[in-house]
Formats: structure tokens, sequence, C-alpha cells
């Protein structure tokens, strides 16, 4: 049986042993840097914003090893040499959501926050309603996020490890070993452990993806255009690859979709957290820079590295089964079991990076927002609530490893677009409101950040997305989650067209239910002071 | 750390807000921010507007097999990074100084 062939599985590729070196030489990097940074771990600013000391440079490589998930990697590139232009619809929403972020979030935030979302939205509100709406909206738009990344393990194990994904007992025994590795990197490093781990992957990853890019290019003789005619040449979708519609055919369901992708990033908790890790809004700025261009560069790479595994691997390699695995695939045919070893290890580690990401967030917010400010109404010592944190994350790693097995062999980009979903329907309206609307009150708070989730979610579980997508007769299967039931009534994959607009509605509609009152004069001058000047602003832990 | 124990400075806060030099700051970050965030908000639906009801147009060939879909894709990139260079320009020249004094002002005041 030759390798094409039995690469068509997606598995019985590549060498295990020289897999599981690589991945274990960035496991015992990334522990050293962890295990330095828990010298430092003294204070609740030491755990969850890194003493606030990165700098803007190291914070913007740090965002863009948080942001580039395995759905941005593996996704994007195995949605392009299947789907082709559509495939790159996610990265051009996924890169312009970024100005919503630098133009109108990223400074103010940092200026009026503390740890968490909940700081700034409960600023001048009434603290403990909305901090609990906060950390509710946080603990899901996580979840969600932690789901995809975890179900993205399973066919990079079948990959890695040569367990196939038939085998359920061996691949949720990789993830529960992965997924108890990420937690003692959050327990142990915390935000500065985290930080370092997001950066280290981030610098692997674009390496080995400019290293691919360049690779494929040198194939074609640097000529983009031929590039596209092979790739045209060999897929069995021929022209249609280039032009839009083949992944999306309905088309209010592309633009929900993009609607959802353009406003979701400014809304991610994980991506607004990262922010308080830097001493002052211009190096908050300088961050959101340097990823932006960090993020922008990658994107063009996976561009190459679709439309290359399309060209450049026999016709038919790649399948909606094994998607995901195109970038790794690519890889194998460019450089041997070698090169599939380093991109393997690189999409792993990028999982694991993501995944202690989002568990700090989760467990911050639940410790500083739930436990300290809505249970114990802002008594708690700063030690208790960073106990708290570290039992959170732990219990929130469980349950991811628990999910990840659960949703193992899911489509991960969607499953991330239905995050930015309900980020930017929960998330976004009030973060704008807070900063830039002085009526807004926290009756307007409540009822978009609540009102957002549970539109979102609704629409969410009756969407074709969940169930009702005609049989797929190739593979048996239909192209929802659930197999053999049908209850959809919303007729769209992504909700983002209609819980967006309705949580910016309602965050108004509850602000004038709600009345003039307000909690306590005199606190949107503050907030709108510091917001602009970074006067009373956190500063940076010297150690 | 005491972070949170000067809440009682909150007047100065209020006089600050109502000071011309910090209004002026104001409207120069809303007249930035605000015209420049609808500005790519609707050049990007335009975009995904026009992949979605007009694939065609996307698909005809500029030249040899590069699109329009693609060029114009690869202009929402150019214009990203445009923006964003243009954005810390005008923070640096016309936000960041004010700001700072503002903070001085506020900081050495409370």
């Amino acid at each position: 049986m030759s390798l094409i062939a039995q690469s068509q599985s997606g598995a019985n590729v590549g060498s295990v042993l020289v897999n599981i070196g690589v991945f274990v030489a960035f496991v015992a990097v990334t522990l050293i840097f962890v295990y330095r940074a828990s010298r430092t771990n003294r204070t609740a600013s030491d755990y969850y914003a890194a003493g606030r000391a990165f700098t803007g440079p190291q914070n913007g490589v740090a965002i863009a090893g948080d942001y580039l998930s395995a759905a941005s990697f593996l996704g994007i590139a195995g949605a392009i040499a299947l789907g082709g232009y559509d495939g790159f619809l996610y990265s051009i929403g996924f890169l312009v959501a970024w100005l919503v972020a630098l133009l109108l979030v990223a400074e103010l935030l940092r200026n009026t926050g503390k740890f968490t979302m909940g700081d700034v939205l409960a600023f001048r509100m009434r603290q403990r309603p909305v901090r609990a709406a906060a950390a509710t909206s946080t603990l899901v738009v996580s979840f969600f996020y932690l789901l995809a990344q975890m179900a993205g393990a399973g066919g990079l194990i079948a990959l890695l490890l040569q367990i196939p994904t038939s085998n359920r007992l061996g691949q949720g025994i990789v993830i529960a070993v992965v997924g108890l590795l990420m937690i003692v990197y959050v327990l142990v490093g915390g935000m500065k452990g985290t930080t370092y781990v997001q950066i280290i992957k981030a610098v692997l990853l674009l390496i080995g993806a400019a290293v691919m890019t360049t690779w494929v290019l040198g194939i074609v003789g640097f000529n983009i255009s031929g590039l596209l005619g092979d790739a045209v040449e060999a897929s069995p979708k021929g022209e249609a690859l280039l032009a839009p519609g083949l992944i999306f055919t309905n088309p209010v369901d592309f633009v929900s979709l993009g609607l959802a992708l353009v406003l979701g990033t400014a809304g991610l908790p994980h991506i607004l957290m990262r922010f308080y890790t830097v001493p002052s809004a211009k190096e908050a700025r300088r961050s959101v820079v340097w990823a932006i261009w960090l993020i922008g560069l990658f994107y063009l790479f996976t561009l190459v590295l679709g439309y290359g595994a399309a060209a450049l691997l026999e016709p038919g390699t790649i399948t909606t089964a094994n998607q995901n695995n195109a970038a790794p695939l690519l890889a194998y045919e460019l450089g041997g079991e070698l090169l599939l070893g380093l991109i393997s290890a690189i999409a792993f580690a990028t999982i694991l990076a993501v995944v202690a990401g989002l568990t700090i967030t989760a467990s911050a917010s639940f410790a500083h927002d739930v436990y300290a400010n809505v249970i114990k109404r802002g008594t708690a010592t700063p030690d208790a609530e960073v106990r708290v944190a570290r039992l959170t994350a732990l219990i929130v790693g469980l349950v991811a490893i628990a999910g990840g097995i659960i949703a193992n062999g899911q489509n991960i980009a969607f499953l991330v677009a239905l995050a930015f979903a309900v980020a930017a329907s929960a998330n976004l309206p009030t973060i704008l409101y807070s900063l830039f609307w002085k009526r807004f009150n926290t009756m307007g708070a409540l009822f978009s950040i609540y009102g957002g989730l549970v539109i979102s979610i609704v629409l969410i579980v009756f969407s074709p997305a969940v169930s009702g997508k005609p049989v797929n007769e190739a593979t048996g299967r239909s192209g929802s989650m659930i197999q053999g039931v049908d209850f959809h009534w919303f007729p769209l994959d992504n909700p983002g067209l209609i819980s967006i607009p309705a949580s910016f509605l309602l965050g108004i509609i509850g602000t004038y239910i709600g009345g003039k009152r307000s909690v306590e004069p005199g606190k949107f001058a503050e907030m709108e002071v510091r917001a602009l000047t970074g006067a009373g602003a956190e500063k940076a832990v010297a150690h | 750390m005491s972070t949170t124990s000067e809440r009682s400075t909150r007047t100065i806060y209020e006089q600050v807000q109502e000071s011309p030099e910090f209004t002026q700051l104001r409207s120069r970050l809303r007249r930035f921010v605000f015209p420049m965030s609808a500005a790519f908000l609707i050049w990007y639906l335009a975009y995904v507007l026009m992949a979605s009801y007009l694939p065609g147009f996307m698909a005809t060939k500029v030249f040899g097999n590069i699109n329009v879909g693609l060029l114009i894709g690869l202009m929402q990139f150019v214009t990203t990074f445009a923006i964003t260079t243009i954005y810390v320009r005008y923070a640096d020249k016309h936000l960041d100084p004010a700001a700072e004094r503002i903070r001085k002002h506020i900081e050495g005041g409370a």
C-alpha cells in the first residue's frame, strides 16, 4: 500500500518517534519557562496579569499565540484546500476584526479594568448583577472556544501518534494527558507562564508556516497564478475553487458568519484579558499593532498553504473527514517525516497554548467576578481569590478534557465561528456602550449580555449546524452535529446576523427601562477620564 | 499595591471631564475612531456582500489565475495594515501628549 493511500485515512504517515520527540522537546522547554515564571507568582496581579510587566511587542506575539488557534492553522488551511475561496473569508474576518479591538477597545479597557472583562462592564454599574452576567458570558464563550480547540485534537492525535479516530479510548487518554499538562501550565505558571507558552508557540508556528509557504512557493517558481492553476487542476471542484460559493451555498449565512467574525474578536474574554499584562495603554496599543502584523502575515501564509495542499497533494487526499489535517499532510509531502513531526507538534502546542489561555481567563472571571465580588462582596483577600482561581482552573481543565473527548472530530473552524457569534452578541455591545454611552446603565448591560447570550445560543441549538442537514451520501453522515434527528427551525448556521443587532437593541431598550438614576454620580466622569488618559490605571508590579 | 483606596477623588475626575483640554482630547479621539470604524466596517461588509451575491464578478480573471475576489480579499489585508499604521501615527501625535498632560495633572493633584 502506498503512503498516499494510507494518508487518505489521515493516519500512518510519518514516524511516531519523531513526532513525539519534537512535542516532548516543546513541552520540556515551555515547562522550564513556566517553572521560572512560578517563582515570581506571588500576588493576584502576578497570577492574573503577569504583574503587567510584559512589553507591547512581547504581548503582541503572545496575542498572536493566543489567537492563532488550531482553527486558524488547521481549520483555515483545510477549508481553503477543500473549499477554496470561501476558506479565505475566515482569515479576512479574523484579521479585520482586530481593527475593532485597536480603535475602540484595547486602550480604554486597559486603562479602566484590572483583571477581567467584568471590571470594565461593572465599573459604573451595580457590581453584583453585572459581574455575574459578565462572568456567565465569559464562561460560556470560553467553553465554546475550548470545545473547538479540543475537538481538533483527535485528528491530530491520529496523525501524530497513529491512533486512529476510531480508537475512542486511545484518543481519549491522549486528550486527557494533554489536558492535564495544560492544567499544570496554568496552575504553576499563572498568566506569566501561560504567556511564555503562547510566545514560544507563536514563534514556532510563524516560523513553521513561513518555511512551508516559502517551500510551496519555491516549488511553483514563486508564481502564485501558477499555484492557483495547479490547485484548480488537481481539485475535483476545478475552477470553482477560486471563486466564492463552495462552502457557503446560502449567501445570507455567509453574511451572518462575516458579521460574527468581525465583531467577535473584541468580545473574546481571553483576548481582552491579555491587555492587562502590559504596563500601560500605549503598550496595549503596541501589542495590538504587533498582533495585527503577525496575524495578517500568518493568514497570508495559510492562503498559500491551503491552495498548496490542494495543488501538491495527490487529488482526493483531503476529504471533509480529514480536512483539518491538510497542513500536516502538506508538511509530510514537502519535508517528509521530520517536517510532519515539527508541524504536527506545533499544531499540538497550539491547542495546548490556546486552551491554557482560555482556562486562566475562565478561572480569573469566576474567582475575581463571581467569588470575590458577587459572593464575598469585595471582602475576599487576594490570596483567597487566587486560591479559588487555581481551583477553578483545575475544574475548567477537567471540563475541557471531558468536553474534548465528547466533541472530538467536529469541524473546528465552524465551532470557533460559533464562539465568535456568542462573543459578538453577548459582550461587544455592552463593552462599547459602557465605554462610550453616558446614559447606559445596569439594566441595559443585563439586557444586552443575557439577551445576546440567550438569543445566540437558542438560535445555534435550533440551527442546521446542530441538527437536520441532509445526509452526505459518500460518508453516510449528516453535516450537522447531531445525527439522525431534525429539530432545526432557524435557517442559518451562524446566528450573528440576528443576535448581534438584537443585543445592541436590547442594550438600548434595557437602558430606557432602567431609568435615569445612576448608581453613583460621577462614576461615568471617572471612567471616561481614566479610559482616555490612563489616570489611576493599574500599574505594573516591579519584582 | 494600593489601588481602589482613593475613590474619594471623584470630583477631580468631574472637573477634568468638563475641562476644555479633556473635551478636546475626547473629540480628537472620537473624530478619528468613529469614522474610521464605520469606514472599515462598510468596506468589509461590502466585500462580504460581493462574495455572497456577486460570485460571478468575483471570479472574473484579472491576470493569470488571479481573479477579482482574490485581489479584493488581499486589499482587505492592505487596508487593515494601513489603518493600523495611520492610527498609531495619529495617536502618537494628537492623543498621547494631551492624555499624558491630563494624567500628570490628576495624579499630581490627587
